[in-house]
């Protein structure tokens, strides 16, 4: 017994050093599987608040990109406006309601949130955005997240008036994507070297996929609504050994100027996750 | 200035310069990452205790890590250099000089060669450190000796430029402090 003390006495630098190191790996590796074990809510709300402070000081600077920005989607949303559109006939009459189910019986499925961008990385291999609209404001986790020109990402974390989004240029984030000329189904994934570019893997050798096509969300996401812009290919590349083709994506979003996003609220998102997780008995 | 008080406002400087401006710069490169921030742990006194300079360390990094989403990124290479600096040191300086007149490593205080290999050497096993970690879950050799090396030679850089503009006092240490 004696001796275990002496030894510990002896070492315990090299001890607490290696107590540090391995500590210092487990919270990395908690954080990258499920992006909440340490970060608590508290100090999500502090670096929010201080970041909140800078990028109202910083905004000044973008604000003629994001007008510009903001005035094409409005320009574009004006232009699918009901009122826009001639009945054909005079029996039957168009109306678009906010209310849940409107009047033609359908019923509501994705609603918009817009959220300032309060913080973003882009230069490490783990990028996250910070939103000031939080769980107070109607933001829950899972939630989908795309800016004026194309998807942002997916939110991993929120506090009362903060939330935390993890950037497309993120190593875990993948986004079920498909061509928009075929509607051939691959998923979106970030290589961490270049954050202009996204990796399309896993599209079919039959999809007949040129340089400078449009990749919009898929179909079977369950948080994203299909056809929204992820970006345009910009190099294709095919490996004898498989079937697929893997795609080098241009992102439509700039992620080093971006201001101003939508979070987007799947109605039945509980709905279709747990029907899709759920294994199949008997079979 | 009391030699906490000055730590204490260099701690929050050099946090906020790695937040605010160098994580803010666009990359140049996909190797290069401009890294400043872990001059602070270069910088602290000479007598510190080997254990709280640990502590020191794992507080430094994580508090970096809360502003970046990624807890315990930045902490471990920052513990592995607050580990491997006492024997460096004691490597590289005579011991009766410079350890027991001055406060703290300085180019003035240790001589422009000892002081370039100490920071040169140190800043080396942060990236390793740093980019092996990111690096275990995808990932080719080539990247990762090249995101090393550029990252480690931007942070050279930017660390003899901090030191030719803030030209910091080569204090010798009194028995009052």
């Amino acid at each position: 017994m004696k001796n275990i003390f002496l030894f510990i006495r002896r070492y315990f630098t090299l001890l607490s050093f290696l107590l540090l190191e391995v500590l210092a790996i487990v919270l990395l590796s908690n954080a990258s599987k499920s992006h909440e074990a340490f970060f608590s809510s508290a100090v999500n709300e502090l670096t929010g608040h201080f970041n909140g402070w800078y990028s109202g000081f910083r905004g000044y600077f973008g604000l003629k990109e994001a007008n510009r920005q903001l005035s094409e989607e409005n320009a574009r949303l004006r232009n699918m406006m009901a009122s826009n559109f001639q009945a054909p006939d005079t029996t039957r009459k168009l109306v678009t309601d906010t209310l849940v189910r409107d009047t033609m019986g359908r019923v509501r499925k994705f609603t918009y949130l817009p959220a300032r961008v309060i913080g973003n990385t882009y230069t490490l291999q783990a990028n996250f955005l910070t939103l000031e609209r939080g769980s107070a404001q109607g933001v829950r986790k899972q939630m989908a997240v795309t800016g004026p020109e194309g998807i942002v990402g997916v939110v991993v974390e929120t506090s009362a008036n903060v939330s935390k989004v993890m950037s497309l240029l993120h190593r875990n984030s993948r986004v079920s994507a498909m061509l928009k000329k075929d509607n051939s189904a691959g998923s979106i994934e970030w290589d961490g070297s270049n954050p202009s570019f996204l990796t399309m893997r896993n599209v079919t050798k039959g999809a007949k996929v040129a340089v400078g096509d449009t990749v919009v969300t898929s179909y079977y996401s369950a948080n994203f609504p299909a056809r929204l812009m992820i970006g345009k290919v910009a190099s294709i590349s095919s490996d004898q050994a498989s079937n697929f083709y893997t795609l080098k994506v241009k992102t439509a979003t700039n992620f080093f100027n971006i201001q101003y996003v939508y979070l987007i609220e799947n109605a039945r998102y509980g709905e279709q996750v747990q029907i899709e997780s759920n294994t199949p008995k008997n079979q | 200035m009391s030699s906490l008080l000055k730590n204490i406002i260099r701690f929050i400087f050099f946090i906020l310069v790695q937040v605010l401006i160098l994580d803010e710069v666009p990359p140049l490169h996909q190797f290069i990452v401009p890294y400043l921030y872990f001059l602070f742990l270069l910088w602290l006194p000479f007598s510190i205790n080997r254990f709280f300079l640990l502590i020191i360390a794992f507080m430094f990094g994580l508090s970096l890590d809360f502003f970046t989403g990624t807890p315990g990124l930045h902490a471990a290479p920052c513990v592995l250099i607050a580990y491997i600096r006492p024997f460096l040191l004691n490597l590289l300086i005579p011991q009766e000089t410079t350890e027991q007149s001055y406060l703290e490593p300085s180019p003035k205080n240790m001589g422009w060669a000892p002081y370039g290999l100490y920071v040169g050497i140190l800043s080396f096993l942060h990236h390793s450190l740093l980019v092996l970690i990111e690096w275990l879950q995808f990932g080719n050799f080539m990247f990762f000796i090249g995101k090393v090396l550029g990252t480690t030679a931007i942070s050279l850089l930017l660390i003899f430029l901090t030191e030719l503009l803030l030209s910091r006092k080569g204090r010798h240490r009194t028995n009052a402090a």
